[in-house]
């Protein structure tokens, strides 16, 4: 049986949080998917707010905590992931931008990536296409074309012929799958005599 | 191995007061503290090169001719020259006088800079910083080596047989150091010339410099200076200290957490778990001080970041007599132990100028 890596990034800030509750839906779908094409799937699920410190810190450091370190590496060494954000005032949450501020621009070239957002009101919904993708987009992450978005009546709704969350979740999960499936980040061997990604001479946040 | 400080510069509110002294406060502070260097028996001074407040040195050459004027025996350095953006002409005209006047106690490190509109306000591109290190100091590396230079680069008005003077004091340049703390192409060109490469190891952790001093070593191998652990290292690191070590805890905390680099953010107890900074007894120091060797291999000079973040000078100048008189010693007995007899010292005047003679004495 083969095996494959899928992070789990949720930005949501409360315990118990709408933001994790989706992300873990999509990573339930999208596991399940995997697993009629045979394929073991390791899920490292992340919740920002664990390291919501360690990320200031490494804001005003340029270098991660041991702690942070790790998570780092779990979402750059996988094969695909999962990105959830509350939307916040118009656009993802900082914490959450503030992780991929942090990450090596290379980090995410060419991982698949679905991306889902919660808000209070369907009325932020399209922050997914005109904020998160775009940044994606940037960082050369290949992000499938159903993107998830939560609003808080979505949790109780599907009624009347408008597609209910779960559809969407399910569509987004399937075409994860399908590209996590081919992925092999997981398994590429790192050079270890490569220099690491802080020496890139026009310094950190990405300022190319 | 050399023993030194090095100093930002930097005009900061002593937090624990709220007072800030003035810039000429600050710039005789500095002058004081580099003439406590050689009191307490450290081998070298070094003085940053800012262009911006909050810091005060943007002319090195004039702190440091001053202080040469003071002292007798401590090498007079920098940290770093700014290679981008000053003119090559300039930099060597004015170390070279620097060491007629300090009789050869003077070395030199280049770096580019840590300002990014520094690169504009001197008319520079900041994405041609690594191209501009490298012409510079090339431009610089013949000025102090030929007579007379003709020479047509990118970055700077064509020289037709032009001479800088004065000439390096008994024809032998200064000393020259290349510092950077991400850039594999300088931690290149200090092996390419057989020239000293410096790690800050200052604000992350040494993990991270560890790579670059491994790849200058192997380059300074691969170009035929030496074997790999004869290539001449130098390394930062900061400390403070008290004989009980809660002591300087205490005292140094409020510095800390205030201070401009890494305040407001993580805790003393996890930046100094994580990165070469230590604050305790100075055994507690000479311990991770002593220990960095097995990290970087055998190296030619320690430099200490003691006077910032709005320290008093009285307490920089405490600073400095401990590690004058507890620190150093116990470092100098550690660093001599077991070191590798083929492993060199850093160069100095007086050595360079009895390398030349060898190599004149072998040429006729």
């Amino acid at each position: 049986m083969t095996t494959r890596t899928i992070a789990v990034i949720s930005a949501g800030l409360s315990q118990p949080s709408s933001t994790r509750l989706l992300a873990d839906r999509l990573a339930e779908a999208t596991v399940a998917r995997l697993k009629m094409q045979d394929i073991e799937v390791q899920l490292d699920v992340i919740e920002l707010r664990d390291v919501a410190q360690d990320v200031t810190n490494n804001l005003l450091l340029g270098f991660p905590s041991p702690k942070l370190d790790a998570v780092i590496e779990k979402v750059r060494g996988a094969d695909g992931l999962i990105a959830v954000t509350p939307i916040f005032t118009t656009s993802y949450s900082g914490l959450f931008k503030s992780f991929f501020d942090i990450l090596d621009p290379q980090a995410l070239v060419a991982m698949p990536v679905l991306l889902g957002a919660t808000g209070g009101t369907e009325r932020h919904s399209l922050a997914l296409d005109y904020a998160m993708r775009p940044m994606f987009t940037y960082l050369h992450a290949v992000a499938v074309p159903t993107s998830v978005f939560a609003a808080s009546a979505d949790w109780g709704s599907g009624e009347g012929g408008v597609k209910a969350l779960s559809d969407r979740i399910v569509r987004g999960a399937t075409e994860l799958a399908d590209l996590v499936a081919t992925s092999d980040r997981s398994g590429l061997v790192r050079d270890p005599f490569a220099l690491d990604a802080s020496f890139s001479p026009v310094g950190g946040f990405g300022a190319q | 191995m050399q023993f030194g400080i090095f100093s930002v510069g930097d005009v900061t509110t002593d937090p624990t007061t709220g007072r800030t002294p003035t810039e000429h406060e600050r710039i005789k502070d500095i002058l004081t503290i580099a003439q406590k260097v050689e009191e307490v028996g450290l081998d070298v001074f070094a003085t940053g090169e800012h262009h911006n407040p909050p810091f005060i040195p943007s002319s090195p050459t004039t702190l440091l001719g001053y202080i040469a004027a003071r002292t007798e025996r401590i090498i007079l350095s920098t940290s770093t020259t700014l290679i981008t953006t000053s003119d090559p002409v300039k930099i060597a005209e004015d170390f070279a006088t620097l060491q007629h006047i300090s009789d050869g106690r003077v070395d030199v490190m280049m770096g580019r800079g840590n300002t990014g509109p520094v690169y504009p306000w001197f008319g520079k591109d900041i994405r041609q910083g690594i191209p501009l290190a490298l012409e510079n100091y090339n431009l610089l590396h013949r000025l102090w080596r030929e007579d007379f230079v003709d020479w047509e680069g990118q970055f700077r008005t064509p020289l037709q047989g032009f001479q800088s003077t004065p000439r390096p004091l008994d024809d032998v340049p200064p000393f020259v150091w290349h510092g950077s703390i991400r850039s594999p192409e300088i931690a290149e060109q200090a092996a390419y010339y057989g020239d000293g490469f410096f790690a800050n190891n200052i604000f992350w952790p040494k993990e991270h410099y560890m790579q670059l001093i491994r790849l200058y070593r192997q380059r300074f191998e691969h170009y035929g200076h030496g074997t790999a652990d004869q290539a001449i290292v130098g390394l930062g690191g900061q400390a403070f200290m008290r004989t009980n070590s809660q002591d300087a805890v205490n005292e140094f905390r409020p510095y800390f957490d205030n201070a401009p680099v890494y305040g407001h953010g993580p805790s003393l107890e996890d930046f100094t778990e994580q990165t070469p900074l230590t604050v305790g007894s100075p055994q507690q120091v000479i311990d991770r001080y002593a220990s960095m060797r097995e990290y970087f291999g055998d190296y030619q000079r320690q430099l200490f970041l003691v006077d910032h973040a709005g320290l008093p000078l009285k307490t920089v100048l405490e600073q400095l007599d401990i590690l004058g008189g507890e620190v150093v010693p116990a470092l100098r007995k550690e660093f001599a132990t077991n070191r590798p007899a083929q492993v060199p010292d850093a160069p100095t005047h007086a050595s360079l100028v009895a390398q030349r003679a060898e190599i004149v004495k072998a040429g006729n």
